[in-house]
Parts: structure tokens; C-alpha cells; sequence
């Protein structure tokens, strides 16, 4: 019995020392090589295996040792709120990530639903900027309203808010969050916002203009302002 | 009888050293205040929470950044970190020649410090929550009033690199929390929530004028001055900042 104890005791006591130590496997990554045509003959094309040009024949060549490359369509530059990976639900009731909404211009606001006072003049300049824009360009824009009032504005309650305002299109996309969540994006967008009563918020009144990689080009601040470099940079970004 | 005594203190040595691993943490007890600013209606309500005793140090932020290496220097994103993140470190993962291992980790960006605290099934703490825990003093827990008190924090100011100082090496206050006040500003989740009363984040330049005309206007004790330093430190910062001489510690719900 005596010498179970021991053994326990003296188990633990090396379990706890090594407790402390987290796995700090080092992450190399399998940092592939990329390669590509020395006469770009396929453009920007890149393969991941040595062999030659399908065109030229020459060997193709390795131009990067990272598997990231800005100028792959497929990645998310530095600067882009693609990067904040938290889950998001539509007012369809889908759960996305912002990375989800890549490929379309963006046009961000922050509200609440049950704002009296200026959600109703930002919502209206939201409408404002739409209706400026042509039908085709709509078609590779997205309006986005990100709620900063997670706990009230359910996906039912955005729903039910969009059909009030007309905001029920394709173009139109409500956003429920976490908390946590909430404040991270106004922390990246710079828009600051405090709860001052249960259904009270004050918040800062901001047009963010994301284009299609979800880097910030463009962002107009206060109520009714005049929106027409807001509209010029949509309409840049979507011609 | 003897093995059971000795089973209970081979269990009480791990769990102290368990309990090493997560930095130490007080119970701060709720409470009403009011806060010099905040929100609209006046007092301010505080649910008891616990508090970090000590500011987060570069030694733990270094674990931090090994552990989770998207906030190493080279490769932290720029949307979330300026040019400022860890600038002072010689590499990625070792500090500058000038760093003490236990000072306070300053250049880190709100996303990396809230992060952080995420990661430690924490939190940061809100702007009311950390003017609460400050306005303790060594004996008492709203000190506000006291010359000495608002005198120390203001002798702090005029000290220079205070941010390279051990963490407890300033006062342990009413909560038993340390350095709150003589180190290093703290990071809170809110930080950008202050001062906004109106309609725009101009709001932010209007109410920097009234800090900056404060004297003149009736800032009638060091009370509000001190006070009106943080806040508008706070209102003048982005999230992706990162100052040398602002850091953070976390806070966690107390029924968690």
C-alpha cells in the first residue's frame, strides 16, 4: 500500500511539473513552392510541381517559397476584414463568416433595430446610396446592416426589419453576431458604439465601402452627408 | 492514517502548481459608482467579477506568442497590429536587451490583447469595470477624493519609462489587486466606447477639446484631471494601436 502511494504521489508531482508545459510544437507549415512560366505565357497560372510550360516548354520556375501569395485570387491580404473569423448569422438564419461574403463589394453599416433616432436616417442613406447605383452593377454589390445588438436583434427580428424597409432583396444582408464578435468588427471599421439603456445605444454613424478582397476603400461619417464619393467609389469598384 | 496525509499533500502540491499556470486572480465585489465619464444616466452598477493581480507580463505574452504564432511579430496581420506591435523585441520570439522579463508587455494591439485573454478563457475588462478596481486605494475602495491618492498617479505621469518596471512594484490596493496605477495604461474591451454622446465619432475631437481646455473650464481637482487623462488616452486610440506604454490584464466572470 505504502509503496502504491509513493509511486502515485510521485506521479503527480511529475505530472504537475509537466503540466505547465504546453505543446509548443513549432508550426513549419508545408510551405509548398510555387512555380510559374519565366514567360508568364499563361498569365499569372502558377503550378505546385517543378516540370516546364504546357506552351513554351520552358521549366517553369519557382517564384515564391510561400504557399501565400497576394496575388492569388484565392488569398486574403493583411488588410482585409476576411481575417476576423467569427460566425455570423443572416437574417436568413444562415451562420456565414465575413469571408463568406468575398468576391462582392461591400457596403457596411452598423444599427440596431430598435433605434428611434439615427439607425432610421442611416438605414435611409443606405437606401439613398442604393438607389443611385444601376441595376447592374448591383449584381456584384452587397449592402451589409451588421447589428451592435446581438442579444435583440435575433435573425427573425432582421428579418421582420428588412421587409418593414424594403431592404428585402438579394443585395440586402442583415447580420447577427456575438458580442464579442460586435466589437471586434466596429473596433477594425472604427466605429465605437456604448449600450446606455437595454435598448439604448449610442454609436458613431459610418458608411464603410469594403471592395471585393474586403479591404477598406472608402468611409463616409455622420447622418445625411452628402453620399457622392461614397457612390463614385461603388460604382469604381463595380464597373 | 499517515498515507492518507501524505496522499493530501502530494494533491495540494499539484494543485498549487496547477494553479501557478493561470496567473493569479482576486475577486473584486460589485457595486455602484459613478464614473467621471460613462454612460448617460450617472451611476454606473458593477457585477462582482475577478480581476488579474497583475498586469500581463512579457514573459507570459512571450509563452503567448510561441503558443500561437499568428501573433508573432512577422506574422501578425496588419488589420490587426501597426507597425508598432513588438517593435521593441529583437525577434519574434525574444525581447529587447532592455526588457525585463516580469515589466508589463506594452506595444500590443487591442485584437492581440483581447485575444490573449480569450485564449485564457478570460476576458478584458470593460472601461467601468477597471475605473471600479482603480479608484481603490491601499485601505480603501473608492480613494478618489484623497490628495494622495490622485497625487500618486499623477507623480506617475511625470515618470519616465515606468513600463520597464517588475509588475508588483507599485501598491497593492484595497482589492489586493497591484499596478493599476504606476506602470503602464491598460487595454479595456470598451476602450472605444467613451466619450460618444451624440451622433459621430467626431464626438471623439469635440470632447478632446473639452480635455484639452479643462483647466480652464472647472476642472476644479486633481481627481478630474488624472481621471481625464485615461479617458481621453482612450477615446484618442484605434484597436490596432500599440503604444509602449500601454498594456492589459483580464478579467473573468465570477460564476464561470
Amino acid at each position: 500500500m505504502k509503496q502504491l502511494i509513493t509511486i502515485v504521489c510521485s506521479l503527480l508531482v511529475i505530472f504537475s511539473f509537466s503540466s505547465c508545459k504546453d505543446d509548443t510544437s513549432d508550426i513549419t507549415g508545408d510551405e509548398a513552392a510555387v512555380y510559374q512560366c519565366p514567360m508568364k505565357c499563361e498569365g499569372d497560372k502558377t503550378y505546385e510541381k517543378e516540370g516546364s510550360c504546357p506552351v513554351c516548354n520552358m521549366d517553369i520556375l519557382v517564384i515564391s517559397n510561400q504557399k501565400k501569395q497576394i496575388s492569388n485570387n484565392h488569398e486574403i491580404s493583411d488588410e482585409s476584414i476576411f481575417n476576423l473569423t467569427t460566425n455570423w448569422n443572416t437574417e436568413e438564419g444562415k451562420v456565414i463568416q465575413l469571408e463568406d461574403l468575398k468576391g462582392e463589394t461591400l457596403v457596411m453599416v452598423m444599427i440596431y433595430t430598435t433605434c428611434k433616432a439615427a439607425c432610421p436616417r442611416l438605414v435611409a442613406d443606405m437606401r439613398n446610396i442604393e438607389a443611385q447605383i444601376p441595376k447592374a452593377n448591383l449584381e456584384d454589390l452587397n449592402f451589409v446592416l451588421v447589428s451592435i445588438d446581438p442579444e435583440t436583434d435575433t435573425p427573425k427580428r432582421l428579418k421582420a426589419f428588412a421587409k418593414e424597409n424594403f431592404m428585402d432583396g438579394e443585395q440586402w444582408t442583415f447580420l447577427q453576431g456575438t458580442v464579442s464578435g460586435v466589437r471586434e468588427f466596429a473596433n477594425v471599421l472604427a466605429v465605437k458604439y456604448k449600450q446606455i439603456s437595454p435598448l439604448d445605444f449610442s454609436h458613431s454613424n459610418i458608411i464603410s465601402v469594403f471592395n471585393s478582397k474586403g479591404e477598406l476603400m472608402h468611409q463616409q461619417e455622420g447622418l445625411g452627408v452628402n453620399n457622392k464619393e461614397t457612390v463614385k467609389t461603388i460604382l469604381e469598384l463595380t464597373n | 492514517m499517515k498515507p492518507i496525509l501524505r496522499l493530501t499533500i502530494c494533491i495540494l502540491f499539484v494543485w498549487t502548481n496547477l494553479a501557478n499556470c493561470q496567473s493569479k486572480m482576486v475577486p473584486i465585489k460589485g457595486g455602484t459608482y459613478i464614473p467621471l465619464y460613462g454612460r448617460d444616466s450617472l451611476m454606473v452598477t458593477i457585477t462582482d467579477f475577478q480581476m488579474d493581480v497583475y498586469p500581463v507580463t512579457n514573459q507570459d505574452y512571450l509563452e503567448f506568442v510561441k503558443k500561437y504564432p499568428k501573433w508573432k511579430r512577422s506574422q501578425v496581420k496588419k488589420i490587426f497590429a501597426d507597425a508598432n506591435y513588438l517593435s521593441t523585441w529583437t525577434s519574434d520570439i525574444e525581447l529587447g536587451n532592455q526588457q525585463e522579463m516580469l515589466a508589463p508587455i506594452t506595444n500590443i494591439s487591442w485584437f492581440a490583447a483581447n485575444d490573449y485573454c480569450e485564449c485564457q478563457g478570460k476576458r478584458l475588462p470593460t472601461v467601468d469595470e477597471w475605473e471600479y478596481a482603480a479608484m481603490a486605494n491601499k485601505d480603501l475602495p473608492d480613494a478618489r477624493q484623497l490628495e494622495t491618492y490622485n497625487a500618486y498617479i499623477l507623480g506617475w505621469y511625470e515618470k519616465p519609462r515606468t513600463f520597464n518596471n517588475e509588475i508588483g512594484s507599485t501598491f497593492k490596493n484595497y482589492w489586493n489587486v497591484y499596478d493599476l496605477h504606476g506602470l503602464v495604461w491598460e487595454w479595456t474591451s470598451d476602450f472605444n466606447s467613451v466619450m460618444i454622446s451624440g451622433e459621430s465619432r467626431k464626438d471623439v475631437d469635440n470632447d478632446s477639446n473639452l480635455f484639452c481646455g479643462s483647466a480652464a473650464i472647472g476642472a476644479t481637482d486633481l481627481m478630474n484631471y488624472a481621471a481625464f487623462m485615461r479617458y481621453a488616452t482612450r477615446g484618442s486610440l484605434k484597436a490596432k494601436y500599440a503604444m509602449k506604454n500601454l498594456g492589459f490584464r483580464c478579467v473573468k466572470n465570477i460564476n464561470q
